[in-house]
Protein backbone atom coordinates (compact mmCIF):
# COMPACT_ATOMS: atom_id res chain seq x y z
CA UNK A 1 0.00 0.00 0.00
CA UNK A 2 1.35 3.27 -0.82
CA UNK A 3 1.64 6.07 1.71
CA UNK A 4 -0.94 8.07 -0.40
CA UNK A 5 -3.40 5.34 -0.33
CA UNK A 6 -2.69 5.31 3.62
CA UNK A 7 -2.94 8.78 3.88
CA UNK A 8 -6.57 8.18 2.12
CA UNK A 9 -7.57 5.74 4.48
CA UNK A 10 -6.44 7.47 7.65
CA UNK A 11 -7.83 10.64 6.42
CA UNK A 12 -11.73 8.78 5.69
CA UNK A 13 -11.16 7.04 9.01
CA UNK A 14 -10.89 10.03 10.85
CA UNK A 15 -13.60 12.09 9.20
CA UNK A 16 -15.94 9.05 10.40
CA UNK A 17 -15.17 9.15 13.63
CA UNK A 18 -15.85 12.78 14.03
CA UNK A 19 -18.95 12.03 12.12
CA UNK A 20 -20.07 9.13 14.71
CA UNK A 21 -19.22 11.95 17.40
CA UNK A 22 -20.81 14.52 16.22
CA UNK A 23 -23.81 12.15 16.27
CA UNK A 24 -23.35 10.87 19.49
CA UNK A 25 -23.28 14.22 21.79
CA UNK A 26 -24.34 14.17 24.57
CA UNK A 27 -27.49 16.69 25.40
CA UNK A 28 -26.52 20.01 26.36
CA UNK A 29 -27.78 23.07 28.16
CA UNK A 30 -30.02 24.48 26.01
CA UNK A 31 -30.98 21.84 23.68
CA UNK A 32 -34.56 20.49 23.53
CA UNK A 33 -35.11 17.56 25.65
CA UNK A 34 -36.73 14.81 23.58
CA UNK A 35 -40.26 13.84 23.35
CA UNK A 36 -41.07 11.49 26.32
CA UNK A 37 -44.40 10.47 24.26
CA UNK A 38 -42.04 9.44 21.14
CA UNK A 39 -40.43 6.96 23.15
CA UNK A 40 -40.93 3.44 24.52
CA UNK A 41 -41.24 3.86 28.12
CA UNK A 42 -42.48 1.05 30.17
CA UNK A 43 -44.97 2.93 32.85
CA UNK A 44 -47.92 5.63 33.07
CA UNK A 45 -46.13 8.98 32.20
CA UNK A 46 -47.43 11.98 34.76
CA UNK A 47 -48.92 14.83 32.60
CA UNK A 48 -46.21 16.67 31.45
CA UNK A 49 -47.66 20.12 29.10
CA UNK A 50 -47.09 23.25 30.56
CA UNK A 51 -44.74 21.77 33.30
CA UNK A 52 -41.20 22.29 34.27
CA UNK A 53 -39.66 18.55 34.38
CA UNK A 54 -37.09 17.22 36.56
CA UNK A 55 -36.18 13.50 34.40
CA UNK A 56 -33.60 11.79 36.99
CA UNK A 57 -31.76 8.68 35.42
CA UNK A 58 -31.27 5.98 37.72
CA UNK A 59 -30.72 2.27 38.21
CA UNK A 60 -31.05 -0.55 40.30
CA UNK A 61 -27.42 -1.21 40.80
CA UNK A 62 -26.21 2.57 41.10
CA UNK A 63 -25.93 3.71 44.85
CA UNK A 64 -25.33 7.35 44.16
CA UNK A 65 -29.10 6.88 42.42
CA UNK A 66 -30.62 5.93 45.69
CA UNK A 67 -29.08 8.48 47.35
CA UNK A 68 -30.63 10.91 45.83
CA UNK A 69 -34.48 9.66 45.67
CA UNK A 70 -35.23 11.37 49.00
CA UNK A 71 -34.12 15.01 47.76
CA UNK A 72 -35.67 14.12 44.26
CA UNK A 73 -38.95 13.18 46.61
CA UNK A 74 -38.96 16.67 48.64
CA UNK A 75 -38.26 19.03 45.52
CA UNK A 76 -41.35 16.57 44.05
CA UNK A 77 -43.60 17.06 46.82
CA UNK A 78 -42.46 21.01 47.81
CA UNK A 79 -42.78 21.97 44.05
CA UNK A 80 -45.38 20.10 42.55
CA UNK A 81 -48.16 22.55 43.20
CA UNK A 82 -45.87 25.42 41.70
CA UNK A 83 -45.81 23.11 38.46
CA UNK A 84 -43.07 20.90 38.67
CA UNK A 85 -42.89 17.06 37.90
CA UNK A 86 -40.06 14.82 39.01
CA UNK A 87 -39.75 12.13 36.71
CA UNK A 88 -37.57 8.82 37.00
CA UNK A 89 -36.31 6.94 34.48
CA UNK A 90 -34.86 3.53 35.53
CA UNK A 91 -32.22 2.42 32.74
CA UNK A 92 -32.84 -1.07 33.99
CA UNK A 93 -32.67 -3.61 31.26
CA UNK A 94 -33.88 -6.46 33.80
CA UNK A 95 -37.62 -6.09 34.61
CA UNK A 96 -37.31 -8.31 38.04
CA UNK A 97 -34.28 -6.08 39.26
CA UNK A 98 -36.46 -2.77 38.56
CA UNK A 99 -39.98 -4.17 40.19
CA UNK A 100 -37.72 -5.60 43.24
CA UNK A 101 -36.16 -2.52 44.12
CA UNK A 102 -39.47 -0.44 43.79
CA UNK A 103 -40.76 -2.93 46.17
CA UNK A 104 -37.42 -2.47 48.67
CA UNK A 105 -37.25 1.17 48.63
CA UNK A 106 -40.97 3.49 48.30
CA UNK A 107 -39.96 5.75 45.34
CA UNK A 108 -42.29 8.73 46.00
CA UNK A 109 -42.06 10.39 42.34
CA UNK A 110 -43.46 8.86 38.96
CA UNK A 111 -41.04 6.55 37.56
CA UNK A 112 -41.13 5.03 34.05
CA UNK A 113 -38.52 2.37 32.63
CA UNK A 114 -36.45 2.89 29.76
CA UNK A 115 -35.86 -0.53 29.51
CA UNK A 116 -34.51 -0.41 25.65
CA UNK A 117 -31.91 2.38 26.81
CA UNK A 118 -33.44 4.09 23.70
CA UNK A 119 -33.66 7.46 25.62
CA UNK A 120 -30.56 7.55 27.72
CA UNK A 121 -28.73 6.75 24.28
CA UNK A 122 -30.17 9.67 23.03
CA UNK A 123 -29.37 12.35 25.60
CA UNK A 124 -25.94 10.62 26.65
CA UNK A 125 -25.94 10.63 30.13
CA UNK A 126 -22.45 11.50 31.20
CA UNK A 127 -23.00 9.65 34.30
CA UNK A 128 -25.10 7.03 36.49
CA UNK A 129 -27.60 9.65 37.72
CA UNK A 130 -27.90 12.24 36.13
CA UNK A 131 -31.06 15.01 36.11
CA UNK A 132 -31.95 17.08 33.57
CA UNK A 133 -34.01 20.14 34.22
CA UNK A 134 -36.01 21.13 31.38
CA UNK A 135 -38.05 24.48 31.15
CA UNK A 136 -41.79 24.83 29.73
CA UNK A 137 -40.28 24.96 26.54
CA UNK A 138 -38.76 21.90 26.97
CA UNK A 139 -35.09 22.89 26.63
CA UNK A 140 -32.55 21.49 28.84
CA UNK A 141 -31.78 24.61 31.64
CA UNK A 142 -29.33 22.24 33.55
CA UNK A 143 -27.93 19.31 33.98
CA UNK A 144 -26.82 17.45 37.59
CA UNK A 145 -23.88 14.99 36.57
CA UNK A 146 -23.94 12.71 39.18
CA UNK A 147 -25.45 13.10 42.95
CA UNK A 148 -22.99 15.21 45.60
CA UNK A 149 -25.31 15.78 48.16
CA UNK A 150 -26.45 19.14 49.41
CA UNK A 151 -24.48 20.69 46.31
CA UNK A 152 -26.20 18.81 44.14
CA UNK A 153 -29.94 19.50 45.86
CA UNK A 154 -29.11 23.39 45.94
CA UNK A 155 -27.90 23.56 42.77
CA UNK A 156 -31.65 21.72 41.70
CA UNK A 157 -33.28 24.31 43.98
CA UNK A 158 -31.68 27.44 42.64
CA UNK A 159 -32.53 26.80 38.50
CA UNK A 160 -35.75 25.36 39.48
CA UNK A 161 -36.51 28.88 41.53
CA UNK A 162 -34.97 30.62 38.48
CA UNK A 163 -37.69 29.07 35.89
CA UNK A 164 -40.44 29.37 38.37
CA UNK A 165 -39.57 32.93 38.98
CA UNK A 166 -38.88 33.67 35.33
CA UNK A 167 -42.20 32.22 34.39
CA UNK A 168 -44.32 33.99 37.33
CA UNK A 169 -42.57 37.66 35.93
CA UNK A 170 -44.96 39.77 33.91
CA UNK B 1 -0.51 -0.36 -16.11
CA UNK B 2 -3.50 -2.67 -16.66
CA UNK B 3 -2.02 -4.55 -13.45
CA UNK B 4 -2.03 -1.34 -11.52
CA UNK B 5 -5.56 -0.02 -12.61
CA UNK B 6 -7.03 -3.56 -11.34
CA UNK B 7 -5.67 -2.79 -7.70
CA UNK B 8 -8.00 0.31 -7.61
CA UNK B 9 -11.21 -1.20 -6.39
CA UNK B 10 -9.38 -3.38 -4.00
CA UNK B 11 -8.04 -0.46 -2.55
CA UNK B 12 -11.19 1.65 -2.29
CA UNK B 13 -12.52 -1.12 -0.64
CA UNK B 14 -9.71 -1.17 1.70
CA UNK B 15 -10.64 2.65 2.50
CA UNK B 16 -13.78 2.08 3.06
CA UNK B 17 -13.03 -0.95 5.33
CA UNK B 18 -10.41 1.29 7.27
CA UNK B 19 -12.39 3.57 7.65
CA UNK B 20 -15.27 2.01 9.28
CA UNK B 21 -12.77 0.09 11.59
CA UNK B 22 -11.43 3.75 12.64
CA UNK B 23 -14.63 4.97 12.90
CA UNK B 24 -15.78 1.99 15.58
CA UNK B 25 -12.94 3.49 17.43
CA UNK B 26 -15.11 6.19 18.93
CA UNK B 27 -17.36 3.60 20.11
CA UNK B 28 -16.08 1.34 22.26
CA UNK B 29 -16.31 2.98 25.72
CA UNK B 30 -18.58 1.53 28.06
CA UNK B 31 -21.40 3.91 28.15
CA UNK B 32 -22.51 4.78 32.01
CA UNK B 33 -25.95 3.10 31.52
CA UNK B 34 -24.49 -0.05 30.32
CA UNK B 35 -22.20 -1.23 33.11
CA UNK B 36 -25.30 -2.84 35.41
CA UNK B 37 -22.92 -5.93 34.69
CA UNK B 38 -19.70 -4.40 36.14
CA UNK B 39 -22.01 -3.86 39.79
CA UNK B 40 -23.05 -7.64 39.73
CA UNK B 41 -21.40 -8.98 43.03
CA UNK B 42 -19.23 -11.72 40.81
CA UNK B 43 -17.38 -8.91 39.27
CA UNK B 44 -15.64 -7.96 42.52
CA UNK B 45 -12.15 -8.86 43.02
CA UNK B 46 -12.68 -9.74 46.82
CA UNK B 47 -15.81 -11.88 46.00
CA UNK B 48 -14.26 -15.14 47.57
CA UNK B 49 -12.77 -14.64 51.19
CA UNK B 50 -10.39 -17.54 50.85
CA UNK B 51 -9.29 -16.59 47.17
CA UNK B 52 -8.56 -13.24 48.79
CA UNK B 53 -7.09 -14.64 52.28
CA UNK B 54 -4.36 -16.67 50.36
CA UNK B 55 -3.69 -13.93 47.69
CA UNK B 56 -3.26 -11.07 50.76
CA UNK B 57 -0.87 -14.12 52.13
CA UNK B 58 0.90 -14.72 49.25
CA UNK B 59 1.52 -11.11 48.81
CA UNK B 60 3.11 -9.84 52.19
CA UNK B 61 5.14 -13.13 51.89
CA UNK B 62 6.26 -12.35 48.74
CA UNK B 63 6.81 -8.20 49.56
CA UNK B 64 7.15 -8.81 52.98
CA UNK B 65 4.85 -6.16 53.46
CA UNK B 66 1.99 -7.20 55.91
CA UNK B 67 -0.77 -4.75 55.61
CA UNK B 68 0.62 -3.25 52.43
CA UNK B 69 -1.98 -4.47 50.55
CA UNK B 70 -5.59 -2.17 50.38
CA UNK B 71 -4.17 -0.12 53.66
CA UNK B 72 -2.21 3.07 53.65
CA UNK B 73 1.86 2.06 54.10
CA UNK B 74 3.78 -0.70 53.84
CA UNK B 75 6.72 -2.44 54.52
CA UNK B 76 9.18 -0.70 52.41
CA UNK B 77 8.67 2.88 54.28
CA UNK B 78 8.36 5.03 51.77
CA UNK B 79 4.71 5.65 52.52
Amino acid sequence: MSRRNFQSILCAGLVLAAIVRAVAAPLGVGDKFPELSGIALEGKLPALEGRVLVVDFWASWCGPCKEAFPALARVHAWYGQRGVVVLGVSVDQKENEYADFLKKFTVRFPTVRDHEQKLVALVQVPAMPTTYVIGRDGRVRAILSGYHGAATDKELRTTLNTILAENSSP
Amino acid sequence: MIRHRSFRPVLFLCAIVGAGLLGGCTTTMVQPWERAALTTYSMRTDRDPLASAMAEHTWFSREAATGGRGVGGSGCGCN
